[in-house]
């Protein structure tokens, strides 16, 4: 029997996820699911707002592309401005201000997304009633997990401010280095609470190994699909957050490429256009767009490396690859144990950084051979970002390409949603919260960042689309609630 | 002994690279002048989970945002409202409220300061372009108008 009954699909907006999507259900004529497809509305025009900037802005600007990861992109900006202005080695001072930088960023970021973003999913259970699925009801039953939380964040916050020079829209890193080191009572300031951040991170990887292993069945089974990873490794192999070569896997951990010199990505990764999408879907030339997706990101890393190059974190690097069987780890829900692991590397390096005198160096910048072209590639705490510019004779950029983390994952999203959905939904009577909270714990899982709605006060959009077998939109939603209350003089 | 002004933080915050989404920043920016011990300013591009670490510590808050708020108009450009502290249900970093940044500060630390919100209404915000919009910019100087002498009647209350 052919479904023709208009349903209204309540979903809400995805919350919890950086910024706002949309995801539209397609239905068989039995009410199966289908498809399911993750719509970010990406903000477009970005690369003509930076045409005609002079060089030296660009790691500023870029910052204005994100308030979700600005940081990421300030470092990704001024890195591929370094190959510009010719420097290929920076200063020791300048790159370790700059890791320090980049640290505090993946640490902060990652720290909010699981403390206070997805652990009310864990804890609570997907299935838990909205009004208790929240950081409020986190608050009144783990107070001491959210206060962790709200600390730790903070910590990172305070390496940024002290290394970026502003905690938003920092101006630090240049082309050729850095411009400012830090002082010795920055440092101090710091390294009083190095080690209780230490402890905490060891106690989040904790909870989020525990959560993947007494919810085995649950993990296995949700979003658990085969794919390739790729992600930046260090000349040894080991994980390395701001820069080295490219190594991609496929789903069973063999290498499809290693070392590449990211400089030359075009020549292995293209992107391709769907219709229905304003986001494009890369993939790894070599295996073509069916076969040649990816994810990037911390499972993917913990997937590539070969080792972590500080200690804790390498000790629950070699648990999680024992839990995975020496194999790529491809579930979805793994990313969250991979993240916890990833803001424990990042806290011992951190300190490490911190003890390290070269942070108090006065060589900050270096100047070479001029470049037309820069390019460049970092581990931004959602995957890999790259950044890609051509600049003219007179510093004017003239060519500007990004391709962010939450793009490079676009195809697992949208699979992830899929495999939900017709876990989930599919012949239903009814859709639930429950079940929408499960499409949403699946995009949840990748941190994505779709940050490009802007925010103003009122506008709160709830988008909701419903298709039937003969792909006619039977239901559609969208609405602004006001939130502002009233009150003029 | 003479009564201790009121100590308040003030957040603007939004995106100065989207348009009017900067209002809020650009408002911090104009009132620099007035900052003082009993006023700190602030910027961020959204609220997050640490405001309601910094706002404990102040008597009151008073966040600065653009707002389309189908009330707002050439006539009455802005908003200005106390707030309660209320469950933002949809936490995330971009999404929090100012209510929820209360609520924070209620649950965590045991702290209620007096919150205000004050939305400037704004009318672009789909381009990259830093610069606000010729409306923006007077709806801005109008709400500025208002919060000095808010201010100041706070001062002497």
């Amino acid at each position: 029997m052919k479904t023709k009954k208009a349903r209204i699909l309540e979903i809400e907006p995805l919350t919890r996820v950086e910024g706002h999507g949309k995801v539209t259900v397609h239905l068989d004529e039995n009410n199966k699911v289908t498809e399911a497809r993750l719509h970010i509305v990406e903000f477009r025009g970005f690369e003509r707002f930076i045409q005609g900037r002079l060089l030296w802005e660009v790691p500023v600007i870029v910052q204005r592309l994100c308030g979700i990861c600005p940081v990421s992109h300030h470092l990704a900006a001024a890195k591929a401005m370094d190959m510009i202005v010719g420097v290929d080695q920076l200063t020791p001072t300048a790159e370790k201000m700059r890791r320090l930088m980049h640290y505090g960023q993946v640490m902060q970021s990652n720290v909010l997304h699981f403390f206070h973003l997805c652990s009310p999913d864990l804890l609570f259970g997907f299935s838990a009633p909205a009004k208790k699925r929240n950081i409020f009801s986190i608050i009144k039953e783990f107070p001491d997990l959210a206060k962790k939380g709200v600390l730790m964040r903070k910590f990172g916050q305070e390496v940024i401010l002290h290394t970026a020079g502003k905690k938003i829209h920092g101006n630090s890193a240049i082309p050729g280095g850095i411009n400012k080191n830090l002082s010795i009572a920055e440092r101090d300031s710091l390294l009083k609470d190095i080690d209780q951040m230490l402890e905490w991170s060891q106690e989040a990887v904790d909870i989020s190994k525990n959560y993947t292993l007494e919810h085995l069945g649950l993990v296995e089974a949700f979003g658990n699909f085969k794919s390739n990873h790729m992600s930046l490794v260090r000349e040894d192999g080991a994980l390395d957050l701001y820069d080295g070569g490219l190594r991609a896997i496929d789903a069973s951990g063999n290498l499809i490429f290693d070392h590449m010199d990211y400089r030359n990505f075009d020549q292995f990764i293209m992107e391709e256009v769907k219709p229905w999408s304003y986001m494009k879907f890369p993939f790894i030339k070599s295996r073509g767009n069916l076969d040649g997706w990816y994810r990037v990101g911390p499972l993917a890393r913990m997937n590539t490396i070969s080792f972590i190059d500080t200690p804790l974190a390498n000790a629950r690097h070699a648990e999680f690859r024992e839990f995975s069987k020496h194999k790529p780890a491809n579930m979805t829900l793994a990313y969250h144990w991979a993240r916890m692991i990833e803001v424990l590397h990042c806290v011992e390096k951190i300190k490490e950084l911190l003890l390290d005198p070269d942070l108090q160096g006065s060589d900050l910048k270096l100047t070479g051979e001029r470049r037309e072209e820069g390019i460049a590639v970092i581990e931004a705490p959602r995957g890999s970002l790259f950044h890609h510019y051509k600049v003219n004779e007179n510093d004017q950029v003239t060519y500007c390409n990004l391709i962010v983390s939450t793009t490079h994952n676009n195809t697992a999203m949208n699979l992830a949603v899929t495999d939900v959905a017709k876990k989930y939904i599919s012949g239903q009577s009814r859709i639930t919260e429950a079940m929408l909270n499960h499409i949403e714990v699946a995009v949840r899982a990748y941190d994505p960042c779709l940050s490009c709605a802007t925010h103003a006060l009122g506008q709160m959009p709830l988008v909701v689309e419903l298709f039937d077998a003969d792909n006619n939109l039977i239901d559609t939603g969208s609405q602004f609630v006001n939130k502002s209350p009233i009150q003029t003089t | 002994m003479p009564k201790q002004a009121p100590r308040i933080l003030m957040i603007g915050y939004g995106n100065p690279g989207r348009q009017d989404d900067g209002l809020g920043p650009a408002f911090i920016a104009q009132f620099e002048a007035h900052a003082s011990d009993q006023l700190h300013l602030q910027t961020n591009y959204q609220l997050t989970v640490e405001d309601a670490y910094d706002a404990q510590a102040y008597d009151q808050v008073i966040f600065v945002d653009a707002s389309i708020d189908a009330r707002l108009n050439t006539e009455t450009p802005f908003s200005f409202e106390a707030i309660e502290a209320t469950n933002d249900s949809g936490l995330g970093s971009h999404s929090l409220s100012p209510n929820g940044v209360i609520r924070l500060c209620e649950t965590l630390y045991d702290k209620s300061p007096k919150a205000f919100v004050l939305g400037i209404l704004g009318y672009e915000f789909d381009q990259f372009e830093e610069r606000l919009s010729g409306q923006a910019s007077q709806n801005l100087q109008k709400a500025s108008i208002f919060l000095q002498n808010w201010l100041q009647s706070q001062a002497h209350a």
